[in-house]
C-alpha cells in the first residue's frame, strides 16, 4: 500500500448536491408503488408489514424533506479520497479540545453515516454537551466501499480485511499516528479485524456487536442463564431472521436489481433487519412514537441515503465478499490471529443477542472494558446516542491515561 | 381441456415455483391429442391444469394454511366436480410435493401420481445430505451421486429460505417488473443458477421442437407480473413445514421419470424404497428441472409411457 499513499494521498473535499429532478422521481415511484396484498399473519413472521411500509411510503414522498438532511450533512466536514483504487467517502470532524483521541467510527448494515451523527457533536466536543474536555475525540467516518458516497468497487475483492487495511491508510493519510477504532454491525466486523491487523498506531478498539459469536461454527460455552439466553437468541436470529443475510451472501445481484428500482422494495429490504429495531421503527411509523433517536425523518434519511446513491445492491455485495472471505478462511483451517490489543464492548439491550460478558472474554482475551446498559439496541449510537457515547468515552479513557493520546 | 377419445385418462398437472400454467402449455396437446402428434389414440388423457393458491390467475389466499397438503385436497375435490370418478396426478417442483401429498391422501379415485422431483431420499442420507455431513458408508455409485447432487442443491435454494422465512419482505417483485424477473430467472438446476436450461432459452428466438424460448420464459414472467402474484406464491415456502426430498410413505401406485438436469438423479435402488408400488421408473438423457417445458415431446412420452400398464389393468378390472 506504500504506493498508494505516493500516487493518490490526496483528499478532496465533498459537498452532497442531490438534483431536485432525482427527488422528484423518487416521489413519482414512491407514488406509482404496486403493493402486493398484505400479510396473512398479525405480526412480522412473514416479513415486512403492509401497514407500516404504507404508512412509510406516505410519510417519505408526502412529508419528508431530504433538503434538511442535506443541509446537516454539508455542515460537517467530508471529504473523498482515493485509497487502493477505490474512492472513500468520510466525515473528518476535528475537536476544539488538546489532545482529542482520534477515533474511526465505521457504520454497518442496513446503515450509513446517517446512524452516526448524533455522536459527532458529544464526541467531538464534550464540554458543550456535558462531558469533560478529556474525553474529546476527532472523528473520522468513513462510508464502506459500496455504501453512501464511497466508490462501488468494480472488482470482487473488497472483503473485510482489505477495508481494514483501507481505514488504516486512512487514518494514516489523516496524520494520526495513534487512534482508536469502534464500530457495531458490519462495522464491528471491520473493527474486529483491525484489531487482529494491529496496524500502527492503533491502540485499541471498542465494539457493540460480538460478531466472533455471531458467525461461530460451534456454540460458546457457558450455561447460564444469561448464556442460554444469548443462545436462544442467536438462534431465533439464524432461522428467521436470517434471511437477508442469505441472500445477500449469496445472490446480491438477484435483490439488487428491486433495490435499485423499486424505493418500497428497498425500504422492505432494510427495515427487515432484527426482531426489536423492526418494532421500534414500526412504533415510530404507526403509533407517531419514535424511540431515542430513531424517527421518521432519520430511518426515511438512511433509506434515502441508499436509494439516491443506488446502492442496493452493491452493498449487498459487501455481505457477498464476507461469505467469500469465510469460506476461504474455514477451507484454509486457519484460525485468525488472536486481537492482542485492548478490547472495549458494551452489550446493548435489544442488540441481536445480549453478548455475556463471559463470551465477549473467550474472544477477546484483552478485554480492558466491559459494560451491560440498560436501553439501545442494534442501532445504539443512532438510537441512544448520549448512552452510546458515554460507553465509547468509558472505553477508551484508560487508554488515554496510558499514554494514549500524548 | 378434454379428449376427443374415448377412455381418455383424466390426468392434473400441477406446476410449481417460479412455473406457472405457461410451463404446460405444450403438453396440452400432445396428451389430449396423441395421434395428432404421431401416438396413439389409446395414450390420450382428459388434462386438468389448475394455477396453485396464490399463483396466476387463482384467487390469493387471505389466511395461511394453503400449504400442498391442502393444495392436493382441492386438487381431488377439482377433479370429482369435474366429475373424474378415476384420475392421475402429475408434478414436479411444488406440483412434486402436491402429488407426493395426494399420493398420502390417497382419495378415491387417484390412480396413481407421476413426478418428475421424487421424494426418494432415504432418512440417513437425508439427514446427512440436510447437515452437510459426510455421506453414509456403503451407498452405491448412482446413491453416491445423488447424495453429491443433493449437497450442491442445498447451496442453491437461498431464494427458498428467503421466501419461508420473510415473503412480505419481497416488496420490489410485487413493484418492479426487472425486480421481479430477476428474482424469478435465479432458480437453479442441475447446471448451475439461474438454470442453464433458462439462460439458454433466452437466447432462443424459435424452437421447431418444443425447446424453451425467450417468449416463453417473458410470459411466464408477466403472468406473475399481471396477476401481481410474486408474493402471494412466495408464501408458500413458509406454508410447508415438511421435508423436501425425503422419501414421505407414499403407498399408491407411483410412476417417476429421472431428468438429468433436475435438482438430484434419484437412483431406482431409493425410489423403490420410497414409493413400495413403484409402477414405472425411467431415467432419460435430456431435459431439467423444468421438463415439462423444456421437452414436451419427451415428457409427454414418459407420462404415456407411465401410465400404460394402468390403462390396460383400469379396462380389464372394469370390463
Amino acid at each position: 500500500m506504500t504506493s498508494t499513499i505516493e500516487t493518490a494521498s490526496e483528499t478532496q473535499p465533498f459537498r452532497l448536491e442531490i438534483p431536485e429532478e432525482q427527488m422528484a422521481d423518487l416521489r413519482r415511484r414512491i407514488a406509482a408503488t404496486r403493493w402486493p396484498s398484505k400479510e396473512l399473519v398479525p405480526d412480522r413472521s412473514q416479513g415486512v408489514q403492509l401497514a407500516m411500509l404504507r404508512e412509510l411510503a406516505r410519510y417519505w414522498e408526502t412529508d419528508y424533506d431530504w433538503r434538511k438532511t442535506e443541509e446537516k450533512l454539508n455542515a460537517l466536514p467530508q471529504f473523498t479520497t482515493e485509497i487502493d483504487g477505490l474512492e472513500i467517502h468520510f466525515i473528518h470532524v476535528t475537536s476544539p479540545h488538546k489532545n482529542a483521541m482520534p477515533l474511526i467510527m465505521t457504520h454497518g448494515w442496513p446503515g450509513s453515516v446517517i446512524e452516526l451523527l448524533e455522536v459527532v457533536g458529544p464526541l467531538t466536543d464534550p464540554t458543550a454537551h456535558g462531558g469533560d474536555a478529556e474525553d474529546a475525540f476527532e472523528l473520522v467516518l468513513p462510508s464502506l466501499p459500496g455504501y453512501g458516497f464511497s466508490g462501488e468497487p468494480t472488482e470482487v475483492g473488497w472483503d473485510l480485511g482489505r477495508t481494514a487495511r483501507a481505514w488504516a491508510e486512512l487514518m494514516h493519510r489523516l496524520g494520526y499516528a495513534r487512534y482508536v477504532a469502534q464500530g457495531g454491525d458490519l462495522g464491528a466486523i471491520v473493527t474486529d479485524v483491525m484489531g487482529r491487523q494491529a496496524p500502527e498506531g492503533l491502540l485499541g478498539i471498542h465494539m457493540n456487536l460480538l460478531v466472533t459469536t455471531l458467525g461461530a461454527a460451534t456454540a460458546p460455552p457457558g450455561d447460564s442463564e444469561e448464556e442460554r439466553a444469548a443462545l436462544e437468541a442467536i438462534k431465533t436470529f439464524t432461522t428467521s431472521g436470517f434471511g437477508y443475510f442469505l441472500e445477500q451472501s449469496t445472490r446480491p445481484q438477484t435483490i439488487g436489481y428491486a433495490l435499485v428500482d423499486s424505493p418500497v422494495a428497498l425500504a422492505a429490504w432494510m427495515l427487515d433487519h432484527d426482531t426489536d429495531s423492526y418494532y421500534k421503527i414500526s412504533r415510530a411509523f404507526l403509533d407517531g412514537e419514535a424511540t431515542g433517536h430513531l424517527t421518521r425523518d432519520r430511518i426515511v434519511d438512511n433509506i434515502t441515503l441508499y436509494w439516491l446513491t443506488g446502492t442496493g445492491a452493491s452493498a449487498a455485495r459487501w455481505y457477498w465478499e464476507l461469505g467469500q472471505a469465510q469460506a476461504k478462511a474455514l477451507a484454509a483451517g486457519q484460525a485468525p490471529p488472536e486481537v492482542s490489543l485492548p478490547v472495549g464492548f458494551t452489550t446493548f439491550p435489544g442488540e441481536i443477542f445480549q453478548a455475556p460478558r463471559s463470551w465477549v472474554e473467550q474472544s477477546y482475551p484483552n478485554l480492558a472494558y466491559f459494560n451491560k446498559v440498560d436501553r439501545g439496541g442494534h442501532f445504539a449510537a443512532w438510537e441512544e446516542p448520549e448512552l452510546f457515547c458515554d460507553e465509547v468515552r468509558a472505553a477508551f479513557r484508560s487508554l488515554r491515561t496510558n499514554g494514549g493520546a500524548s | 381441456v378434454r379428449s376427443k377419445h374415448e377412455d381418455a385418462l383424466p390426468i392434473v398437472v400441477c406446476h410449481g415455483w417460479p412455473g406457472s400454467i405457461v410451463e404446460q402449455l405444450k403438453l396440452i396437446g400432445r396428451l389430449s391429442d396423441p395421434p395428432a402428434h404421431g401416438a396413439s389414440a389409446s395414450d390420450a388423457f382428459h388434462v386438468v391444469i389448475p394455477s396453485m393458491p396464490g399463483y396466476g390467475f387463482s384467487g390469493k389466499p387471505t389466511s395461511t394454511g394453503w400449504g400442498p397438503e391442502r393444495i392436493g385436497r382441492a386438487w381431488a375435490e377439482l377433479m370429482g366436480r369435474l366429475g373424474y370418478d378415476h384420475y392421475v396426478a402429475q408434478g414436479g417442483d411444488w406440483g412434486a410435493f402436491v402429488v407426493d401429498q395426494m399420493g398420502l391422501q390417497a382419495p378415491e379415485g387417484l390412480l396413481a401420481i407421476h413426478t418428475n422431483m421424487p421424494a426418494t431420499v432415504p432418512s440417513d442420507v437425508d439427514k446427512a445430505s440436510l447437515a452437510g455431513e459426510p455421506p453414509p458408508s456403503g451407498l452405491a455409485a448412482d446413491e453416491r451421486r445423488a447424495y453429491e447432487q443433493l449437497i450442491r442443491t442445498y447451496k442453491q435454494v437461498e431464494y427458498a429460505r428467503m421466501m419461508a422465512a420473510r415473503p412480505q419482505t419481497l416488496y420490489g417483485i410485487a413493484d418492479s417488473p426487472v425486480g421481479l424477473a430477476a428474482w424469478l430467472l435465479d432458480h437453479n438446476d442441475a447446471d448451475g443458477q439461474p438454470a442453464a436450461a433458462v439462460v439458454s432459452a433466452l437466447d432462443r428466438a424459435t424452437s421447431a421442437t418444443g425447446e424453451l424460448t425467450r417468449d416463453e420464459i417473458l410470459d411466464n414472467i408477466t403472468l406473475y407480473w399481471l396477476t401481481n402474484t410474486g408474493i402471494s406464491a412466495s408464501r408458500l415456502y413458509r406454508e410447508y413445514k415438511g421435508g423436501f426430498f425425503n422419501a414421505k410413505g407414499v403407498s399408491i401406485p407411483v410412476a417417476v421419470t429421472v431428468f438429468p438436469g433436475e435438482q438430484y438423479q434419484a437412483p431406482r435402488s431409493w425410489a423403490e424404497r420410497a414409493y413400495p408400488n413403484l409402477i414405472y421408473f425411467n431415467e432419460v438423457d435430456r431435459g431439467g428441472h423444468f421438463a415439462a417445458w423444456e421437452e414436451p415431446e419427451l415428457f409427454s412420452a414418459e407420462l404415456r409411457a407411465a401410465y400404460r400398464s394402468l390403462r390396460t389393468h383400469e379396462r380389464r378390472s372394469s370390463s
